[in-house]
């Protein structure tokens, strides 16, 4: 199976449990699994390649110029994290069939799940750090789902935004670390990058990117001083517990640390900062987990302290304890999820997980205590179960390393954490399933069903197997080990087996033994002296952190950002000037290179009566009536302006959207009150007066300056000019651009305007849905009301006038690619004929005879435009590719049909819908009730009696 | 010529300036569509001026203006239409559900100067 099937086939596959769970939980659980399980077969069929020495790849250039492919490859290393995370993700869905309440929604959980497990697949297999970073922050979006999956606790809300927060910024870290890393090498590819192990340790960049990476594994992998957000996403449900936060999530960071080991460690950096905080890590956290009286709250801080004794080894950069290290996240990941699932048993069947209100299960639950104890024991390091051989190698390991300037530094700690290791894992077994048998369970507790401790049992298999017969996994782990350090030092010719002799090691785990025993013993006092000492709890010190950052935040935000639209608008205008300033003050200026064209009488006039108006509109702008007059002398003059500087096609749009938009202001004024109060203070004016003369005189300037000089560079005009005719077969060069050039472009544009149009139906329609229609209806009238609403004049007139207006359209519309007009400015033009009919005649009258949606003709437009330009692709061309020809029908003279007409007739229609759409919804709002459409074609028919009641059905 | 084009887009420019920082929602779209008329000049006129040498192809004519300011600036008219009705409606529904078409969330104005058209703020305005 090509890997990107694998990496799919979890994303694809979770859209299937939310599809499922509507034919029952038994069908979302089994499409689940059997997703998970493809993919999982997926891999396997490569392994025998993989462990042969064979390297797969696939790889798709996805974005070339950033340097970000979709490349992946599976190596020995990514095939054992592939199958931890499919393996134990098989295990984890059956078990959370039967874990999940009926409360719960499985549909919702399996795709988060699906989602997770992609996201993790994607981390192992991708070849490109940039991927990478994706599925890496796919990850802490996930989890933080799945940690919060119980909506309903304030727990697991906390905990889960806990959880994203520190992963979250420990991803953004990895981002920096990993850019600079490709930055150094000149290569996003991780294959490349572990090539180049010398020029990235000689970069001076190679420590902040260490530093980098470094806080992103030990935020993911919870190490000291990041390890407090694991316990608390403990809030999650279990089967997330032991999945996300014992096999496989929080392994990620150690991937990244392994993947990147052949690169990164053999330095002192390295060396001090991943093992240092991986001893401390181990140390620290097997303290904390013995006095834990929740039991996921013991098994996270383990987890924690597991996580610390593999990063450990990691960090000495010996190929021994990369061995070590492997050997044991395998270990580890399978003792773990067992106990994990175990605690989620108990708490299932005892409904408590606190240690204290525990005991004695071992006669109520015997298969679940045999599970638990032989998962407990391989955590304490017994003999003859899998943690105790990769614990010695630690042990082993430890007693040779040398760190804080001491030779007996690690060892002690080491022996410390493996003792208290020891004895939390003893605490596990005695206080939850030894003792007496109590009677004040909150619930009866008893052996759950099949499919509850079936998984943790096949957990428990390879904990035996590989304990008693280590060689069997020998060939694996080393074959991974090589995966990970590469050539970057020798094999170790280390074996993996149970008796090494009388070494340091050995009496370093019968010290943590026998220690762990006696600290059992003694446990009650231990415990009253460590509750009694004061500790720094982590989750107030967070909780203040985040306190104060959202403070901070609000401060400047609400500072800024006070709900002042004025002041927004204020700084936003005196901010571009004061840039413009600085540019003009800095910048130089080569003077003017183009003569300036003649005034002419006319332009003089016009530009007396723009500025005029627009002065006269400043002054009077609190009569809103006036205000719009104005607004519309000012735009007739623009027009104007277009057409006399030789752009009629301007002119001709410039007009219409004129007419469409007063009669749109107008709409609107009908419900807005008529006057704008006198409300800023006379400091207040002159303040905006200041900065509105400020940028008016910047504007000239600038304005003024650009037309007098050349273009900076040469322009690409020309080129349109000279392929108007030639390539797009039309005269008008402006309407060639906007269908052919840059066809595209137009084509989103119409786009937009029709979604513009959509969002105002909607407000339109959400607003008559609300108490505003009552109001509406209820609204009484301010002025007096004309006698007569349909004047016959208009009447008559726009009715006549209709079919010329729809005929002028039309004429606008076909000569468009060779003279002005076009698509556009027909639209608006048909659009104006048909408003004039609403207006003259009234809503419902025009309403009645409307007998396409305008959404439709929106649509259809879009839809027209877009199939011209997909028929480009029949002929092997990109989309939007025209063709024009000459044709000559007899009687008529020879005449050109080009496929841009088609595209045109999109533009023309959606032009119409959307100004139609939007000027209809706002006269809906003005529709009272009552209003019917009239009887008559007209309201005054002269041949008509009027108090005559028949109805002749005309205009019906 | 250059002057009047400047020096009209100038005054357009102030004019909208002046009026987008009114406090009602009707001055403040009056300014909006101002501003957008000096723009879309402003665009236009990057392709310097020409008088009578509209960019339609004919036999024997040399020069023409320059077309793509013209197709880029036609479509900004249109599309500023659908801008201007979407912030129309937007304050037509404040105005309608709350009685307010102040732009302001905050109460910023001179309790002094209340008019007397002055419709109350509706009570969650804020």
């Amino acid at each position: 199976m090509s890997l990107f099937l694998i990496v799919a086939l979890p994303f694809l596959g979770a859209l299937l449990p939310g599809l499922m769970i509507q034919a029952g939980r038994q069908a979302c659980f089994m499409a689940t699994f059997l997703v998970t399980l493809l993919t999982a077969v997926g891999v396997a069929v490569h392994a025998p390649a993989v462990l042969s020495g064979e390297v797969i790849t696939a790889q798709a250039e996805w974005l070339p110029g950033l340097g970000m492919n979709a490349n992946f490859f599976l190596d020995p290393l990514g095939l054992m994290f592939a199958g931890l995370i499919l393996g134990i993700g098989l295990l984890i869905i059956a078990y959370a069939r039967k874990y999940l309440s009926r409360d719960d929604n499985m549909g919702e959980f399996f795709t988060y799940l699906l989602l997770f497990q992609g996201a993790m697949v994607g981390i192992v297999l991708c070849d490109n750090i940039l991927m990478l970073l994706i599925f890496w922050e796919l990850t802490s979006l996930s989890s933080f789902l799945l940690i919060g999956f119980w909506k309903h606790l304030p727990a697991g809300r906390q905990g889960a935004r806990m959880a994203l927060t520190v992963t979250g910024m420990g991803g953004l870290a990895l981002i920096g670390g990993m850019l600079i890393l490709g930055n150094i090498v000149g290569s996003y590819d991780l294959t490349v990058i572990l090539e180049n192990r010398e020029a990235i340790q000689a970069d001076p960049m190679y420590l902040p990117a260490l530093i980098l990476i470094l806080l992103g594994c030990f935020t993911k992998s919870a190490q000291f001083p990041f390890h407090f957000w694991l316990p608390h996403a403990m809030a999650a449900p279990t089967p997330v517990s032991a999945y996300l936060h014992s096999a496989t999530m929080v392994k990620a960071g150690l991937f990244i640390l392994a993947r990147m080991w052949p690169v990164l460690s053999g330095t002192d950096a390295w060396f001090w900062l991943v093992s240092g905080a991986g001893i401390i890590t181990m140390a620290l956290a097997a303290i904390i987990a013995l006095f834990k009286d929740d039991l996921k709250a013991l098994l996270a801080f383990s987890t924690v302290s597991q996580l610390g004794l593999i990063t450990f080894l990691l960090g000495t950069g010996t190929g021994y304890a990369a061995m070590a290290a492997v050997f044991h996240i395998l270990n580890h990941a399978s003792f773990k999820a067992a106990l994990f699932m175990t605690a989620g048993i108990v708490d299932h069947e005892a409904h408590t997980r606190d240690i204290p209100r525990l005991g004695g299960l071992r006669k109520l639950m015997p298969i679940t205590f045999a599970i638990g104890t032989l998962a407990a024991l391989s955590m304490a390091g017994i003999p003859f179960f899998n943690g105790f051989l990769s614990k010695e190698m630690f042990l082993e390991e430890a007693a040779h390393t040398k760190l804080f300037g001491s030779y007996y530094a690690v060892p002690v700690i080491a022996t410390v954490g493996a003792l208290f290791s020891a004895a939390y894992s003893f605490r596990f077994i005695v206080h939850t399933f030894l003792g007496p048998v109590r009677d004040d369970y909150p619930a009866k507790p008893h052996d759950p069903p099949t499919g509850m401790w079936l998984p943790p049992a096949i957990l428990i298999v390879p904990v035996l197997l590989i304990g008693i017969l280590p060689f069997l996994a020998e060939p694996f782990v080393k074959t991974v080990t090589y995966a990970v350090i590469g050539d970057a030092v020798e094999m170790p010719d280390a074996h993996l087996k149970l008796w090494h002799g009388l070494t340091p090691a050995l009496y370093m785990s019968i010290i943590a033994v026998v220690g762990g025993l006696i600290l059992l013993a003694l446990y009650s006092p231990l415990a009253r002296g460590w509750n009694a000492v004061p500790r720094p709890e982590a989750k107030p010190m967070f909780d203040a952190v985040i306190a104060a950052a959202v403070a901070l935040a609000g401060r400047i935000t609400h500072g800024l950002h006070n709900g002042s639209f004025t002041r927004y608008a204020a700084i936003m205008i005196v901010t571009i000037i004061a840039l413009g300033a600085h540019a003009w003050m800095t910048g130089a200026f080569a003077g003017y290179t183009r003569a300036a064209l003649d005034m002419t009488a006319n332009a003089v006039a016009g530009w007396g009566m723009l500025v005029a108006a627009t002065i006269t509109l400043v002054i009077v702008h609190r009569n809103r009536l006036a205000a719009l007059i104005l607004m519309g002398i000012v735009g007739l003059m623009v027009s104007v302006g277009f057409n006399f500087f030789s752009a009629p096609d301007l002119a001709l749009t410039q007009i219409s959207v004129e007419v469409v938009t007063i009669i749109l202001l107008l709409l609107a004024l009908n419900f807005l009150p008529n006057r704008t109060p006198r409300e800023t203070s006379g400091l207040r004016k002159t303040r905006d007066a200041v900065i509105a003369l400020a940028g008016g005189g910047a504007v000239t300037a600038l304005i003024y300056s650009m037309l007098r000089t050349d273009f900076a560079a040469e322009s690409i005009s020309q080129y349109h000019l000279d392929n108007s005719y030639k390539g797009g077969g039309g005269d008008n060069v402006v309407n060639v651009i906007l269908v052919d050039f840059r066809g595209f472009d137009t084509f989103g544009e119409i786009i937009v305007l029709g979604i513009a149009a959509l969002v105002i139906y909607a407000l339109t329609e959400a607003l008559l849905s609300s108490s505003v229609r009552a109001r509406l209806l209820n609204r009484g009238y301010e002025e007096r009301r004309a006698g007569d609403a349909h004047p016959v004049m208009m009447v008559v007139l726009t009715r006549v006038l209709l079919p010329i207006a729809l005929m002028v359209g039309f004429y606008i519309f076909l000569r468009g690619h060779n003279e002005p007009g076009g698509g556009f400015i027909a639209g608006l033009v048909v659009a104006i004929a048909v408003v004039m009919q609403y207006m003259a005649s009234g809503f419902a009258w025009a309403a009645k005879r409307q007998r396409y949606p305008y959404h439709g003709i929106i649509g259809a437009g879009v839809l027209i435009a877009g199939l011209t330009g997909i028929g480009a692709w029949f002929f092997g061309q990109p989309f939007l590719t025209s063709a024009f020809g000459y044709f000559r029908i007899p009687p008529m003279n020879e005449f050109e049909l080009a496929t841009a007409m088609g595209f045109d007739l999109g533009v023309f229609l959606a032009v119409v819908g959307a100004v139609m759409l939007s000027l209809e919804s706002f006269s809906r709002l003005g529709r009272r009730s009552g209003e019917d459409a009239p009887e008559h074609a007209m309201d005054i028919d002269p041949s008509r009696d009027d108090d005559d009641d028949k109805t002749d059905g005309k205009g019906h | 010529m250059e002057l009047l084009v400047a020096s009209a887009v100038g005054v357009m420019t102030a004019a909208g300036i002046y009026l987008v920082l009114r406090l009602r929602t009707f001055p403040v779209i009056i300014g909006v569509s101002l501003l957008t008329y000096a723009v879309n000049v402003f665009l236009f006129a990057s392709g310097r001026l020409a008088m009578d040498m509209p960019p339609i192809l004919r036999d024997g004519v040399e020069n023409y203006t320059d077309p793509l300011p013209q197709a880029l600036v036609l479509t900004a008219i249109v599309i500023s239409f659908g801008m201007t009705a979407v912030v129309v409606i937007i304050a037509l529904g404040s105005w309608l559900a709350c009685d307010d078409d102040f732009v302001e969330a905050v109460e910023q104005h001179d309790p002094r100067t209340k008019s007397a058209d002055r419709a109350p703020r509706g009570q969650d305005a804020a």
